[in-house]
């Protein structure tokens, strides 16, 4: 990737009369940085400050409509998510959301890619499609949704119960057992499209002799997917996977506007709680003290993935 | 292309109609709904098929509700963000593309490993932030996290998009007298203009479509339209009609926006993968 221009930018610096050199290549060596500047001025507005001011509200008894009361408490926010079951119970359904939700899309996505690897005519058209749900408004999905698995005037439910696979409507949304894994149901069918689309340009770089000479191996569709497809796009589905982790590890929208973490603390996630203990209670301090858990956590998990991944030998770019 | 079997042909069409239906569903769904009066909409028992089409759910959101104004905020919000992340992604994607220089490893990580904070992490400090500042309810807060949120794909899209086209044209502009601006201007971006579209698409669908900031950083008179949107569900009851006709309102000109482009973003998307 790295490019020998700016070797050739030099060349012409350098036929510029003495005293001025210094300045113009000083101006030389400086204009990359000062192009990455403004990215990098928003990034500190808005990532590096903010998490400096996390760390301070951490550490301080903080909600905000008692903003003269602010007592520096040390670590006793932590102490509190520690001592907090709703934290642990929600950090457990953070793991189960995770694992439920990539593990599908990964999957069907898989599958969606082989399709749509086939040469056919109206391809494009039909990737296009389904890529619609990854441009839909999280909180749209959410209300779609919502409006399908309704109890009493849901399509899904009349359906299942017309063609008898339901001998009853079902609170899809309002039953603890159920409340979780229908909002995973949702997050899957809005995420998958994105892995597909993701799998499929990877195969798409796969060059076709490959298979061909699998074929005169004698290898069978099945195997040349295993032997040829997979080993090659392996790269992609590590980091794809991983960005996809992130994501969904953080991802509040979905489940706040369907559950809203409820019935009780049956769907809660810990980014969900946090959100809610920062939005209804506007309580900062804690939530800022859970927040940074939370990605302590990820950075912890992320990292082991990497290593894993070197472990493997599956070579990230 | 090479042809494929008849039964192959049709075994891969079966599996596409069954995505796109899967896919589509929720949306048509969304659309019967919106076009039945409400109070078909609950009574009478159920019904795939309106037993009677009206427009009523649509005229109610446009004279009951303040659906105009939110979709205007929403407009003002995705096209300043789509300025101000276009300016800083391009300039920082072309200072990759066409520099070597100490700290750009460290510092093309630093944008990608971005997203790995929990939004909530930067939400809550920034809301005291902004709120100490009295800056809630105006736009600078969206448009700065949202420019945040876009960094990481739009400068890795554009690096992408600039390293497809040979230095070796701006260099030549230069030695004809054209300043580095003036050949980034010239010969650069109109070359890379669909990639450049692409990106600011993109950058104006994650703006239009964001939530969780929305909702805290907004005051009723700036709200946008998710979360204007959100204001229809009521405690105990839903405005089922309403707010079907509002996701068609919200839906209908991003589903346009990413067909006119959709090739160039899913390349610009992919690029890495196939780089992989």
């Amino acid at each position: 990737m790295p490019k020998p221009s700016s070797v050739v930018y030099t060349g012409v610096a350098a036929t510029v009369s003495k005293p001025t050199t210094n300045w113009a290549s000083l101006s030389k060596r400086a204009t990359p940085y000062l192009l990455v500047l403004p990215a990098l001025a928003v990034v500190a507005v808005t990532v590096f400050y903010p998490i400096a001011w996390a760390v301070s509200l951490s550490t301080h008894q903080f909600v905000l409509y008692r903003p003269n009361d602010t007592p520096f408490v040390g670590l006793g926010n932590f102490e509190r998510a520690f001592a907090d079951e709703v934290f642990w119970l929600s950090l457990q359904q953070t793991g189960i959301w995770v694992v439920a939700i990539v593990v599908s899309q990964l999957f069907l996505g898989f599958f969606g890619a082989l399709a749509l690897n086939e040469p056919y005519r109206g391809r494009g058209l039909v990737r296009a499609v389904v890529l619609i749900p990854w441009i839909t408004p999280s909180i749209l999905t959410a209300l779609m949704w919502r409006w399908m698995y309704n109890v009493n005037y849901g399509v899904i439910n009349h359906t299942l119960v017309g063609l008898g696979l339901l001998p009853r409507h079902v609170g899809f949304l309002s039953e603890p057992d159920l409340a979780l894994f229908s909002v995973i149901a949702v997050v899957i069918w809005s995420g998958t499209p994105f892995f597909t689309v993701m799998l499929l340009a990877a195969m798409q770089a796969i060059p076709d002799e490959l298979y061909e000479a699998a074929k005169i191996d004698g290898a069978s569709a099945v195997q040349r997917v295993r032997y040829v497809t997979i080993p090659f796009i392996a790269p992609t589905i590590a980091v794809t996977s991983l960005l996809r982790i992130i994501w969904v590890a953080n991802y509040v929208d979905v489940l706040f506007a369907m559950t809203g973490g409820g019935p009780g603390y049956a769907s809660m996630t810990l980014p969900v709680y946090i959100f809610i203990k920062a939005q209804a209670a506007l309580d900062m301090g804690y939530g800022s003290a859970m927040a940074l858990c939370l990605a302590a956590i990820l950075i912890a998990i992320v990292s082991l993935y990497l290593w894993m991944l070197n472990r493997l030998e599956v070579q990230v770019r | 292309m090479r042809a494929l079997s008849s039964s192959r042909l049709t075994l891969i069409w079966a599996l596409s109609l069954a995505m796109m239906a899967v896919v589509l569903f929720p949306y048509l769904w969304m659309f019967l709904t919106s076009i039945q009066p409400e109070q078909d909409i609950f009574a009478g028992g159920f019904h795939y098929l309106p037993r009677q089409l009206t427009l009523l759910n649509y005229e109610r959101l446009l004279t009951a509700t303040p659906i105009g104004p939110y979709f205007v905020n929403s407009v003002i919000v995705a096209s300043l963000s789509t300025l101000l992340g276009l300016f800083v992604a391009v300039s920082a994607a072309y200072s990759f593309s066409r520099f070597v220089f100490r700290g750009r490893r460290l510092l093309m990580t630093l944008f990608l490993v971005i997203p790995m904070f929990p939004h909530v992490l930067i939400l809550i400090p920034m809301f005291v932030i902004m709120r100490s500042a009295g800056l809630i309810g105006s736009y600078g807060a969206l448009l700065i996290a949202y420019t945040t949120f876009v960094i990481p794909f739009s400068v890795w899209m554009l690096t992408g998009f600039f390293d497809a086209f040979p230095v070796d044209l701006e260099e030549a502009a230069m030695v004809d007298g054209c300043t580095r601006l003036g050949a980034v201007a010239r010969i650069l971006v109109p070359l890379a203009l669909p990639g450049v579209v692409a990106t600011g698409i993109y950058i104006f669908i994650v703006a239009w479509n964001e939530f969780l900031f929305a909702m805290m950083f907004t005051t009723k008179a700036t709200r946008t339209l998710p979360v204007g949107i959100y204001t229809f569900v009521g405690e105990y009851d839903v405005h089922w009609g309403l707010l079907t006709a509002g996701g068609m309102v919200v839906t209908l000109p991003l589903v346009t926006l990413f067909f006119l482009v959709q090739g160039q973003l899913v390349r610009g998307l992919t690029a890495g993968a196939i780089k992989g």
